[in-house]
């Protein structure tokens, strides 16, 4: 939950209330993205971001080489598994 | 030396800590007695203890398993508290599955649930939200738990909660913060801290500012660090170099994710939703002023705490749990009597063997339970 995990957003869901739909490791869901946006990088340029997403919310842009090496090591830790599966579960309802 | 086999980048991690043992040399007070070195944060002990890196530094330096796990840290009358709640007729309560298992006075969230309490593990507040959109005949509370790095998240859905004008939901808010708890720390008198690995996705939000009182007033050194194994042993040696040429200064080694201003759009949701508390019980730790936040007066009904009869009772931690001392580092975990015994992953007294983020089940399942005191572990050196 502290560590986050990297994803990439796919599409824009609603701009008003800043939800987009993300990829983690194949595992798609709706996520907030109201703390990576601002006057210079409006919603509508967020598609393809890489983003940290932390408990749902996109925490922060990081490059893609940065996500790649991210979750290697979250998986090394075992804490991508948990994070991913806890994403897959709440995707269903 | 010995590193983990998967160890990646091996040779940079070899030059490091060659580096970090010169270094170590320079310095005075590694003649006496270690340097002693706390990592606030939890996934930087989970990554310690994953890799080894204890084993693979120098013995003049000591680290120290600092407070910044938020499960570990929950006191039994919160755990109270949520399962109080939980109990309601009506409520749908939801948490995140690291707090499930988190042992209370009388239950954990997961007996609640076995005893047939609405309890629900959700990945995001939004879920909850959802939930309560999904179920306007009954009450959702989202049990709001974690340091900075979280606070944002509970900040905007309730945010988002009162622009939709969904009234049956709200937010049990134990949400802790950083910098007053760091404060405590150097203020303790049984310990004596000579520098910090600073927490990095907590300070992902609130920037490296903060942090500033910690060199200007307690002339220690922070390095606010990644937590891959290179960015925590680099982070230490910026620390070192710090204290070899007698600076003491906030260092941000993580800026691919920290920027030093924080995060201005967390910060206003926050600020917006939440005030401080006067103080906050902590597990182990007892009572920190200002290390806490609540839900403001203009979001009243998103707050569990004014929704519901809470008993707010202050239990004790077990007698024999030793917690306190190894949250503040005066302990090594497996000094702890019942570490291993009575308190293992399966069956935790205390909460810092509930997540692997926390000291003791970090050092019991890495192996841990074999390590033996510093000492001996000197004479095996070659
Ligand atoms: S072994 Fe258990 S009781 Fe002892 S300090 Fe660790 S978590 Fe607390």
């Amino acid at each position: 939950m502290c560590l986050g995990i990297p994803g990439r957003i796919i599409k824009i869901d609603d701009a008003g209330r800043k939800l987009a739909t993300v990829d983690v490791s194949g595992v798609r869901r709706q996520i907030n993205i109201a703390c990576i946006v601002d006057a210079e990088h409006p919603v509508e340029s967020c598609v393809g971001d890489w983003v940290l997403v932390h408990v749902g919310f996109a925490m922060s842009r990081i490059d893609e080489h940065e996500a790649a090496e991210t979750l290697k090591i979250l998986t090394e830790l075992g804490e991508a598994q948990a994070e991913i599966e806890a994403m897959r579960r709440s995707a269903v309802h | 030396m010995k590193f983990a086999d998967e160890f990646r980048d091996r040779d940079k991690a070899i030059t490091l800590v060659r580096e970090i043992e010169k270094l170590c040399g320079q310095i005075e007070t590694t003649r006496h007695r270690p340097l002693n070195i706390m990592e606030v944060c939890g996934g930087h002990t989970h990554s310690i203890f994953r890799y080894g890196l204890e084993g693979m530094l120098p013995p003049a330096i000591e680290l120290v398993h600092g407070p910044g796990c938020p499960v570990c840290v929950l006191p039994m009358g919160r755990v109270d508290d949520c399962v109080a709640i939980a109990e309601q007729p009506g409520v749908i309560f939801t948490t995140f599955g690291d707090a499930m298992r988190v042992p209370g006075s009388r239950k954990s969230l997961m007996q609640a649930k076995a005893d047939g309490a609405d309890v629900r593990m959700v990945y995001s507040p939004m879920d909850a939200l959802a939930l309560a959109r999904k179920n306007p005949d009954r009450e959702v509370v989202f049990f709001g738990l974690g340091f900075e790095t979280t606070m944002p998240s509970t900040a905007l859905t309730v945010l988002q909660a009162e622009a939709d004008g969904i009234e049956n939901f709200s937010v049990f808010c134990n949400h802790i913060t950083i910098v007053p708890t760091i404060k405590a720390i150097l203020d303790s008198p049984d310990l004596h801290l000579d520098g910090f690995l600073g927490p990095g996705h907590v300070s992902m939000v609130i920037g490296t500012a903060p942090y500033e009182f910690i060199a200007n007033f307690y002339r220690r050194p922070m390095v606010v660090a990644g937590f891959e194994p290179l960015d925590v042993l680099q982070s230490i040696w910026m620390i070192l170099k710090q204290i070899s040429e007698g600076r003491a200064e906030i260092e941000n080694q993580y800026t691919r994710i920290v920027p030093e201003a924080g995060n201005d759009p967390a910060l206003a949701a926050v600020a917006q939703v939440y005030e401080l508390r006067e103080f906050f019980e902590w597990r182990g730790l007892g009572s920190i002023d200002h290390s806490g936040v609540r839900v403001r007066d203009e979001y009243a009904r998103f707050d569990a705490e004014r929704k519901f009869a809470i008993p707010n009772i202050k239990i004790a931690d077990p007698k024999s749990c030793q917690c306190g001392e190894v949250l503040k580092g005066v302990l090594k975990p497996w000094q702890c009597k019942v570490f291993g015994t009575l308190c293992t992953p399966e069956t935790p007294l205390g909460a810092l063997m509930v997540s692997p983020e926390g000291a003791c089940a970090a050092y019991y399942q890495y192996g841990g339970v074999k390590r033996q005191a510093p000492a001996e572990t000197a004479t095996a050196a070659p």
